[in-house]
């Protein structure tokens, strides 16, 4: 992994912690444990990426927006002035689909930013309408008024989020960007103890268990191992990784070899959660997606943002150490949009 | 096989689909012999809870024999007559473990959108839309049963259908309501809303030592039912000018020691107030209308329990966080956390201290649930509870 990204947050051995540990406290009253030091510094590290919380808002306002106008169209065009033709509210209901699969793809930051921008294009399209509208006499121009003031209100605020998203402060999370080198890190709490989960993740070979994007791992060399991810239309991206670091029950770090197409680095912690909540496992992954054709195949990898595809690979893996296996419900058992009902496609276990 | 598919809201069709199979170790697949419509499944049918596709498969109480079983269960057979919780739960993650089921962390494979709008992910749960998971539901002929092992109870010889179908869901729903609520001997408890969920929280507050159990609605029908079924004193809301002085009157100025909300996010009124919410609804500035969790908070004595097992689905304004705050209530909540309520309710029914088959008004077969669902939305031919025989 890139010397930027610190590896030696130290663990297991908290001396020197314990002075931060709040000196309010009593010495007889100070938590049995050693230090919250090592939590501190993921606190400090941590920044976040600025607008979301913007972006979180108008995602649920989205929602409420676009559920009204689907679920209510004549309400909705009486409010804002628009005479209830079959047409009009044909129209609201289209307009709120937009708005509401908007809320969605904001909220599940299916590449936010960008969601954001088609919220503010929606938004200029519903200033249009309700133009032409108060433009027709037949239609009530105060009350189209009050709901162009009204969603005016909200295209500010889209254009400001929208703003804030695409000019993201520097964090650790999005440092190195401007080199092309992507950078993200997620964590989850696993019901097991840290031996149990070191194990099964040091066994590479069971890496594609929980990461349903890579085909396969195999071990080449005490350090090395060769590792083979699925790609659309039935091809593969292939690459050798190598191992930096390797502490039994704590730590395992590996990047990609020099001479592989696409870099990519990562480190997995794991480290005893408080009482018997099992193991904090953390990842930060980085990886640089190769320009050209092989370029955009890596990217369809990541398609759905490089954070949420750790998340998922996180949450599978803890399902795996927890339950044993992965679970599919009848709509999430294929890629895309399905609605939850059974298929007829034949199933692989 | 048939089932009953959300087309659009206020648009249900029996279709004919593919047969369920078994996609996890731990599935069983089950013959349907009954299921119900729910007061939750209203809100999917009216278009309050996001995310259904066209073509989703609905229902999540229902019962039924084994037909299938996955290699990775092994206290189940082919033959089994069981009752499956609507909540889906893996039995082996923190929240499981501590019998909070209905947020196993584990069975939304959607948990990511969940947390998008809810800050953390609840379970899955069947025929629920695709923010608990995108699972087929069991308004059909037969349903797959994921972590079949944990999720189900079987049903002891001699006992019918209508006996049991209900501990997959109202009947802890309502249990889990008063029990939430703390109940100490002389404390009156007042329950908002008396469909099935609300008939249930009474007669289980009384079950767990309540003196005095008032319930609240507008259809005469449902508070004939409440006070000869489920001995609570009713009040219509729609014959007062004011629930909360008659609560007042009827606690000598105390108020209810709790307050049970089993109406949720569809609450209706007359008046200001109504206008207000729809309003506002309209105006996209909240989602829900918390009209009944209103009158509950403002209703409630000083330091009593507001229990909210009625479900809500977005945003609701005018939250009174005033009162909750200054006369320190407790707010109690949750969708059931069935499996924990299984067995022991089973054991009230067989030793009688509950006869759940008093809410039962129709038995449609399968075909008929679009009219069902109409019929219990717009309570209809005194509906209480819609049975369906697949
Ligand atoms: N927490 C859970 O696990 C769980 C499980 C099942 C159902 N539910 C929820 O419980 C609620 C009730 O379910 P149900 O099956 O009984 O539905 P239902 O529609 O039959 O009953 C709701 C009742 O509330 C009444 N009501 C509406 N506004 C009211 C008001 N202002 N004051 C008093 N009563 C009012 C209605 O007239 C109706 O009788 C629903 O929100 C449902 O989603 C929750
Ligand atoms: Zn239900
Ligand atoms: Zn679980």
């Amino acid at each position: 992994m890139g010397a930027s990204i610190e590896t030696s947050t130290n663990t297991m051995n908290g001396d020197g912690g314990s002075a931060a540990i709040g000196t309010a406290i009593g010495e007889q009253a100070r938590p049995r444990v050693s230090t919250t030091a090592r939590y501190q510094r993921i606190a400090n590290a941590d920044r976040g990426t600025g607008g979301e919380s913007l972006a979180n808002f108008l995602g649920v306002f989205s929602l409420g927006l676009g559920l009204a106008q689907m679920i209510a169209p004549e309400g909705m065009s009486k409010l804002v002035g628009i005479k209830d033709a079959e047409g009009n509210r044909g129209l609201m209901r289209a307009l709120g689909a937009r708005e509401f699969s908007n809320g969605i793809a904001i909220l599940s930051r299916q590449q936010p930013e960008k969601a954001m921008w088609s919220r503010v294009a929606g938004d200029a399209i519903d200033l249009a309408l309700l133009g032409k509208v108060m433009a027709n006499p037949e239609n009530s121009r105060s009350r189209a008024l009050f709901a162009t003031a009204n969603v005016l209100a909200v295209t500010a605020l889209d254009v400001m989020a929208a703003r804030t998203l695409s000019m993201q402060p520097r964090t650790v999370a999005n440092e190195g960007a401007d080199k092309g080198i992507i950078r993200t890190k997620r964590s989850i709490t696993v019901g097991k103890s840290p031996e149990e989960c070191y194990a099964f993740w040091r066994n590479f070979e069971n890496l594609p268990q929980f990461m349903r994007h890579l085909e396969s791992v195999t071990v080449t060399g005490e350090r090395r191992s060769h590792w083979k991810a699925k790609a659309p239309a039935g091809q593969t991206v292939e690459w050798d990784a190598e191992t930096l670091e390797d502490r039994p029950n704590e730590l395992i770090s590996w990047r990609s070899t020099e001479d592989a197409d696409v870099y990519n680095a990562g480190t997995v912690r794991f480290q005893k959660a408080p009482g018997d909540r099992g193991t904090e496992v953390r990842v930060e992954l980085e990886y640089k997606p190769p320009l050209g054709k092989l370029g955009s195949k890596v990217a369809m990898l990541w398609r759905e943002e490089p954070g949420q595809q750790v998340m998922d690979d996180l949450r599978h893996f803890k399902q795996v150490m927890e339950t044993g296996e992965i679970l599919f419900s009848d709509a999430t058992k294929q890629r895309g949009m399905h609605p939850a009902q059974p298929d007829d496609k034949p199933v692989e276990l | 096989m048939k089932a009953t598919c959300w087309v659009a809201p206020k648009k249900m069709e029996v279709r004919e689909v593919p047969d369920p199979k078994i996609l996890n170790k731990r599935d069983a697949i089950v013959k349907i012999s009954s299921t119900a419509i729910c007061g939750s499944d209203l809100h999917l049918y009216n278009g309050f809870l996001p995310m259904m596709e066209p073509g989703d498969i609905m229902g999540h109480e229902f019962m039924g024999e084994v037909v299938e079983v996955g290699s990775g269960v092994d206290n189940l057979k082919v033959g089994d007559r069981i009752v499956v919780p609507f909540p889906i739960a893996c039995g082996d993650c923190g929240a499981c473990k501590a019998g909070a089921f209905s947020l196993c962390e584990n069975s939304n494979p959607n948990a990511y959108i969940a947390e998008k709008l809810l800050g953390h992910s609840p379970s899955g749960i069947f025929g629920y839309s695709h923010l608990t998971g995108g699972f087929a539901g069991g308004q059909a002929e037969y349903a797959r049963v994921p972590y079949a092992d944990i999720g189900h109870i079987k049903v002891p010889e001699g006992m019918t259908d209508e006996q049991v179908l209900f501990l997959s869901d109202i009947l802890p729903t309502g249990y889990m309501g008063a029990e939430m609520c703390g109940i100490k001997p002389g404390d009156t408890v007042a329950v908002w809303g008396c469909g099935p969920v609300g008939q249930f929280a009474i007669a289980s507050a009384y079950l767990l030592g309540a003196e005095r159990v008032i319930a609240i609605d507008r259809f005469k029908y449902r508070l004939d039912m409440a006070r000869e079924k489920a001995g609570a004193i009713t009040i219509n809301y729609e014959e007062v000018d004011s629930v909360q002085d008659v609560l007042m009157d009827l606690t000598a100025g105390r108020g209810p020691d709790h307050c049970i909300d089993a109406v949720g996010a569809e609450g209706h009124s007359h008046g200001v107030l109504y206008m207000h919410d729809r309003m506002k609804q309209a105006l996209r500035m909240q989602t829900d209308r918390p009209i009944a969790l209103r009158e509950a908070i403002l209703s409630c004595r000083n330091g009593g329990t507001v229990s909210v097992v009625g479900v809500y689905a977005g945003l609701i304004d005018k939250f009174p966080m005033n009162a909750v705050m200054n006369r320190s209530l407790t707010i109690k909540t949750g969708q059931c956390h069935v499996h924990r309520y299984m067995k022991p309710l089973l054991e009230r029914i067989q030793r009688g201290d509950i006869d759940p088959t008093f809410i039962i008004t129709h038995t449609m077969p399968l075909d008929q649930a679009p009219e069902g669902y109409r019929m219990f939305n717009n309570k209809e031919d005194h509906c209480e509870k819609v049975v369906l025989k697949a």
